[in-house]
């Protein structure tokens, strides 16, 4: 009987790969990035900042690429380089368009251009094209223990974070006007969310690379929002599709050789495009299926 | 409810980018008032409520007796995004925020008094519903619902009745009568002559500079509209720099605007 478990479990392990340690690591790692980024994502997307999401994953290029510069291949000068130099475009950004005529979105766009290149720029010339890779397309399948360890503090803090603004962050995407009324929590709403946004980027950029770090973002909550009105079960329904999508991704990556990060995108590509479909709020539903109405 | 005091405006100029809206205003508005604005478009009426509501900075003059934190202020174009997914409930609990700040849950009797409210504007039934399911006359209703949450003992409404059906209005009015009943100031801008006449006490009638201030009776009189009418038009787009000095504002600054 005890025989019979081992065996099916052998043979789990075997088929899906998790009898190897780098593929458990890569799955935890999966999961902890889908309890971080999903619900910053559904935010991202009711306030209309998916393509700012989008942005902002490039410009913490430059700054994990200093990191890298100074320090080689090491995580915690790379994670700092990241954060900084993502809240460092997010603020030149606020600046620009607070005070010339450059709109917010012109704003970014060029600051991030601009970091994009620098970013390459630096890697291509201190760096070999091993490490370029790398960082653009991320090393889901070489997770560390430190890596793992960064993930799960992101997404503690993400969750503890949206938690604790919750109030305010709600109120600030409802009512920007009644809130800066009766207090001063807009801003620090505001500010706080997008130090979240980048935090989950830096993290999501180690496991997927900066090119495909704002999926595990946009891609879930844009599914959701085919499935859910409510904003409860949108935030739980992004994390839930996150997290089963990733690891089918990586599954799918180990069985077939494909490369990881683009076969996880694709997959949450794929979904978004199937909810789409048969989601009670998608396109086909809206459009083609006579609605039963009630009688009142 | 801290009991409200007299609202004063003294000499208020207001405006943007250098053209005044509201010229020159001085009046009082004593508490407990249930008080209209009335005037042409672009008469200045929705800049003096923004003042009073310590939403803009005067140019000139100054507000007195009324502290930002105290009002519950109603704009005119309400910058709320409906597409946003929370509930009725959700968006008239946020009238709590003084008494919840960020952390607090709301109590029982908290929640019980956002059924109230949502009850008293006719709301009952639609607390789960999603904002963008709401028509306009009953998303006004909601607002109005958060509003009495507030429970500011100013209230400012910058035309609150606006593609509201009788219904509604008939409704709403009874809110703000029963504000009034309760010793809140209430001052609502407003374009309905008749419903003026017929439910605020005190009425101020303005046309960029104030026309006449005081009873109802007395200020929508035939002579004093059109006297509205005529200053509105009478505006000049190459204006020069106004150089007013009244005795009594003689230690202000002198100002600089055009009109």
């Amino acid at each position: 009987m005890l025989t019979g478990i081992e065996g099916l479990m052998g043979w789990l392990g075997a088929a899906t790969g998790l009898e190897f340690g780098f593929m458990q690591r890569a799955a935890l790692g999966c999961v902890l990035l889908a309890l971080g980024a999903a619900p910053v994502g559904v935010f991202l997307m009711l306030r209309r900042m998916s393509l700012m999401g989008d942005a902002m994953s490039h410009a913490i290029l430059p700054g994990a690429a200093i990191g890298y510069w100074l320090a080689g291949l090491s995580l915690p000068a790379m994670t700092a380089g990241g954060i900084v130099g993502g809240l460092v475009v997010a603020a030149a950004a606020g600046v620009v368009a607070r005070h010339t005529v450059i709109r917010e979105d012109a704003a970014l766009a060029t600051f991030y251009l601009t970091s994009l290149a620098l970013g390459v720029l630096i890697l291509s010339v201190r760096g070999t094209q091993i490490d370029l890779l790398h960082v653009l397309f991320g090393s889901v399948l070489a997770l560390e223990a430190s890596v793992l360890g960064l993930l799960a503090a992101v997404a503690a803090l993400t969750l503890v974070g949206l938690a604790v603004l919750w109030r305010p962050l709600v109120m600030e995407c409802v009512d920007p006007a009644f809130l800066r009324g009766v207090s001063r929590w807009g801003a620090a709403a505001h500010h706080g969310f997008l130090a979240l946004v980048v935090i989950n980027l830096v993290a999501a950029f180690h496991a997927l690379g900066t090119l495909m770090a704002v999926a595990m973002m946009v891609l879930p909550a844009a599914a959701a929002r085919f499935w859910f009105r409510r904003l409860q079960p949108l935030l739980v329904a992004a994390v839930l599709m996150a997290a089963v999508l990733s690891l089918l991704g990586l599954w799918l990556s180990y069985r077939t050789d494909w490369p990881t990060s683009p076969t996880i995108v694709l997959l949450l590509g794929a979904w978004y495009g199937v909810s789409m479909l048969v989601g009670p709020y998608g396109w086909w539903r809206q459009q083609h299926v006579p609605q039963r109405h009630l009688k009142g | 409810m801290p009991d409200p005091a007299d609202i004063e405006l003294r000499d208020l100029t207001a405006g943007y980018e250098r053209h005044p809206a509201v010229h020159h205003v001085s009046l009082r508005w004593r508490r407990g008032d249930l008080a209209a604005v009335v005037g042409p478009n672009g008469a200045g009426k929705s800049t003096l409520l923004k003042c009073v509501a310590g939403r803009l900075r005067p140019m000139r003059g100054r507000v007195t007796g009324v502290s930002p934190h105290q009002v519950a202020y109603l704009p005119q174009i309400s910058e709320v995004d409906r597409s946003f997914p929370v509930t009725v409930a959700e968006l008239v609990s946020m009238g709590l925020w003084h008494e919840l700040g960020v952390w607090r849950r709301p109590t029982l009797v908290q929640r019980q008094r956002v059924q109230q409210a949502i009850e008293a504007v006719g709301l009952q039934g639609f607390e789960r519903r999603t904002l963008d399911t709401l028509s306009g006359g009953q998303f006004q209703r909601a607002l109005f619902a958060r509003l009495m949450l507030q429970d500011a003992p100013v209230v400012l409404l910058d035309e609150p009745f606006t593609g509201v059906d009788t219904r509604t209005l008939e409704d709403l009015v009874c809110v703000l009568q029963r504000w009034h009943e309760a010793g809140r100031t209430v001052i609502a801008v407003l374009h309905d002559v008749a419903l003026v006449r017929a439910v605020f006490p005190t009425t101020t009638l303005l046309a960029r500079e104030l026309v006449a201030h005081g009873p109802t009776q007395a200020v929508l009189t035939e002579a004093n509209l059109l006297r509205a009418r005529r200053l509105q038009e009478a505006f000049d787009e190459q204006a020069e720099l106004c150089d007013v000095s009244e005795p009594n504002a003689a230690e202000e600054s002198s100002h600089a605007h055009r009109h």
